[in-house]
């Protein structure tokens, strides 16, 4: 056990030598989710916090961690929920403590919420969001083997800058009947998702990153986007860097999605686009999502509804869940284990002799689980 | 001999009637007298493959000996605005056919497809997505006509830096716009026998943006209660193209979304190269070709000549229709889809190998 605590903080070591060398990036704090080990030197466990959410949510996490604890995953969960009623502190209904425990872990895995319908508080999401600065979304879309959509070999990952953009939610009535709404575009923002694109290309091995953009029409607003993407890019002369009109990469996308590796966008066309993407694998069911915040956080999340109809029946899949706790191990450099449970997940996928309701098949939350343990 | 002969001549003739029956209309168009003189319409080639394709629908008119007349002017993506000369001309013939303009990036000169949009006031950009037969896509059973505010939304082009390092861009929606815009989608698939209009919207995060247009939207679909009006959130909508493009019919949208769905729209029924489409204002139309991505094409295109010239023939036959012109409509509409889906000459971007040339001499040769 002491060497393999010796080996891992020695890999870090070097991986970290690595990093600093090649880039002068000064925004290194940002990503140092790996010198956290050092200072805890009591155990080599991993607090995480675990939101389990609403609706099928708890079914999910409990599948989760069991996947977990049968691959020897050195995850300590630290389980909250959302409380019954909205926390003077965050003006919603997550409370302070599970916002802390985030910020203190670095890490933790969310569930589906629903958020309830009310005024007087921020939605779930949105209170997440803007507390722990979640500044990049990344989903990565690839085909499941033995799923069968009308696209086999997909195999790309959409980055998509969370805080600004169209999204900032500053609209008004001019005169009665005309509405301006603003889009905000900012030189801070748009380096710090560029940068962590450039760094997530860099760390998986991706050889290309696409930045989407309009700037023919939005000049300048896509314009200082794409001056900020152009500067990161000078900084990895190893990764090809293009530019795609959204237009184009709409129409590229659906007709031949190999084209395209690593996308990095504002706001709205991410919003869009990542959902294209997660349309392209077979829906919202099955697409991972990873949200990056300052300060080396990592959310990750499963981004489909509760799905009350099925809450609680033991119908839900976990697969989404499941592949975002992997994309959350690749975050903390675990990729033996991540590329263990991932490799287990598609196999029984592939397999087809246990596939819950929503990809075709009639088997329980509980078997599906049992299925991909007895594949680790 | 005339027990074999007796089932081929059979074949022959139950292939041969499938054709024709397009061409035989039951009931006649009858004309004023004078409407068979020959209507001068505008002709911009554009950039890049612009000029091939344009040249190609010119054969085409001229083998069919349609009463078009072309006024051609040449304008490019780098002139600062467009000629007055040729808005006069389009003020004058009311009709436009246009290839693509290329639009230079980030370099200061605001686009010249928005300008004379703006300036004819062409508040209605339709792209019809269809299944063409014979050309086999990842998606069946796709009719979908995406009608577009062209006017304002995110393509207002007032942009401003507030501090350095901080940019704002105004998104304009006036309930104005977004009235007319409706009231010409539900006209349309009034006149057009089609069920269903989805509105697609962002309004969860654009609350009064978007909501404006929504209201719109409603309150046209109450003057219109035989066609079903259903909304869609824009993310959900695209993956739905994606996954079940035919539960979609007419679908009318804002500026910004409406450019996003119709690629995708374009591209899962067969690519922007052979989807038609235009511009339709109170007094004046330009059309063009369908999608806005790779209407100016790669160099490469331009140098091989292989440019797709269907999506301009199709919007072609729409403009034929447009001027009342309804026979050589039909008559080029057929000629087109039987040269698609015999299969045997088609460009690059439909997984052929001809060239522009030899599309066109295929269409004229199927010409009734």
């Amino acid at each position: 056990m002491a060497s393999q605590i010796a080996r891992r903080l020695l890999r870090r070591r070097v991986t970290n030598e690595i990093f600093m060398t090649t880039t002068r990036s000064p925004s290194m704090g940002l990503f140092s989710s790996f010198d956290r080990n050092y200072s805890s030197c009591s155990s080599n466990l991993i607090r995480a916090t675990l939101f389990p959410g609403d609706g099928i949510g708890p079914e999910i996490a409990e599948s989760v961690k069991k996947v977990f604890s049968a691959a020897d995953v050195p995850i300590e969960w630290e389980e909250h929920f959302v409380g019954t009623e909205v926390d003077p502190r965050t003006q919603s209904f997550v409370t302070w403590e599970s916002l802390e425990s985030v910020r203190r872990n670095k890490v933790g895995l969310k569930g589906p919420m629903a958020t309830p319908i009310g005024k007087g508080h921020r939605s779930l999401n949105l209170t997440l969001r803007k507390e722990l600065n979640l500044y990049a979304n990344v989903r990565p879309c690839y085909s499941l083997p033995g799923y069968k959509t009308r696209y086999d070999d997909v195999n790309l990952v959409t980055i998509r800058e969370n805080t600004e953009g169209e999204y900032s939610g500053l609209e008004h009535q001019v005169v009665r009947g005309v509405v301006e709404s603003l889009k905000i575009i900012t030189r801070q923002a748009s380096l710090r998702v560029a940068e962590y694109a450039f760094y997530y290309a860099k760390t998986h091995g991706r050889k290309r990153v696409s930045a989407v953009h309009k700037a023919n029409i939005m000049q300048k607003t896509d314009g200082l986007f794409l001056k900020c993407c152009r500067e990161v890019a000078e900084k990895y002369p190893e990764i090809k860097y293009e530019e795609v009109v959204i237009d184009n990469c709409c129409m590229m996308l659906v007709k031949n999605p190999t084209l395209f590796d690593v996308l990095v966008m504002p706001n709205l066309y991410g919003d869009i686009i990542s959902d294209l993407c997660a349309g392209l694998i077979g829906g919202l069911g099955l697409t991972p999502s990873l949200n990056i915040g300052e300060g080396g956080i990592a959310l990750a999340e499963a981004v489909h509804g509760s799905a009350p109809d099925i809450a609680g029946k033991n119908l839900a899949n976990p697969t989404a869940l499941l592949l975002s706790a992997v994309s959350m191990l690749h975050h903390l450099d675990l990729t033996d284990k991540a590329d263990m449970i991932q490799d287990a997940v598609l196999k029984t996928i592939a397999e087809g002799k246990y596939r819950t309701g929503d990809l075709g098949g009639s088997a329980t939350t509980t078997e599906f689980t049992k299925a991909i343990i007895g594949h680790l | 001999m005339a027990k074999r002969t007796l089932p081929i001549l059979k074949q022959l003739l139950h292939q041969r009637s499938p054709s024709l029956s397009p061409l035989s209309r039951s009931v006649t168009y009858m004309p004023r007298p004078g409407d068979g003189a020959p209507r001068t319409v505008t002709l911009i080639p554009g950039d890049g493959i612009g000029p091939l394709v344009t040249g190609a629908v010119e054969q085409v008119m001229d083998a069919m000996h349609a009463p078009i007349y072309f006024e051609k002017f040449d304008v490019h993506g780098d002139m600062k605005s467009f000629p007055t000369e040729v808005v006069e001309s389009i003020k004058k013939n009311k009709v436009c056919l246009k290839g693509g303009l290329n639009t230079p990036m980030g370099g200061g000169v605001s686009s010249l497809n928005v300008q004379l949009r703006k300036e004819l006031d062409l508040y209605a950009s339709l792209v019809n997505c269809f299944n063409l037969p014979g050309l086999p896509t990842r998606h069946e059973n796709v009719d979908i006509v995406v009608i577009r505010e062209n006017t304002e939304g995110e393509y207002a082009g007032l942009e401003h830096e507030v501090v350095p390092g901080v940019v704002e861009s105004l998104k304009v929606i006036t309930k104005f716009c977004s009235e007319r815009i409706a009231k010409y989608a539900f006209e349309y698939a009034y006149l057009n026998n089609r069920k269903t209009v989805t509105a697609v919207h962002k309004a969860n995060i654009m609350k009064l943006a978007d909501g404006l247009f929504l209201e719109s939207c409603r309150e046209i679909a109450s003057k219109y209660p035989s066609i079903k009006y259903n909304e869609i959130i824009v993310d959900n909508c695209c993956m739905q193209l994606v996954s079940k493009p035919e539960q979609f019919d007419v679908m009318v949208t804002p500026n910004l979304y409406g450019n996003l769905v119709a690629n995708t729209a374009a591209g899962i029924a067969g690519g922007t190269g052979v989807m038609p489409g235009g511009n339709v204002g109170a007094d004046h139309a330009v059309f063009e070709q369908g999608a806005s991505a790779g209407n100016v094409g790669k160099q490469k295109i331009v140098d091989q000549r292989t440019a797709n010239p269907v999506a301009l023939l199709l919007s072609s036959a729409m403009m034929l229709r447009h001027l009342q012109f309804p026979s050589f409509a039909d008559r080029l509409e057929t000629a087109v889809k039987r040269v698609i889906s015999e299969g045997k000459t088609r460009t690059k971007d439909l997984g052929g190998k001809s060239t522009t040339q030899e599309v066109v001499d295929a269409v004229i040769a199927n010409l009734e």
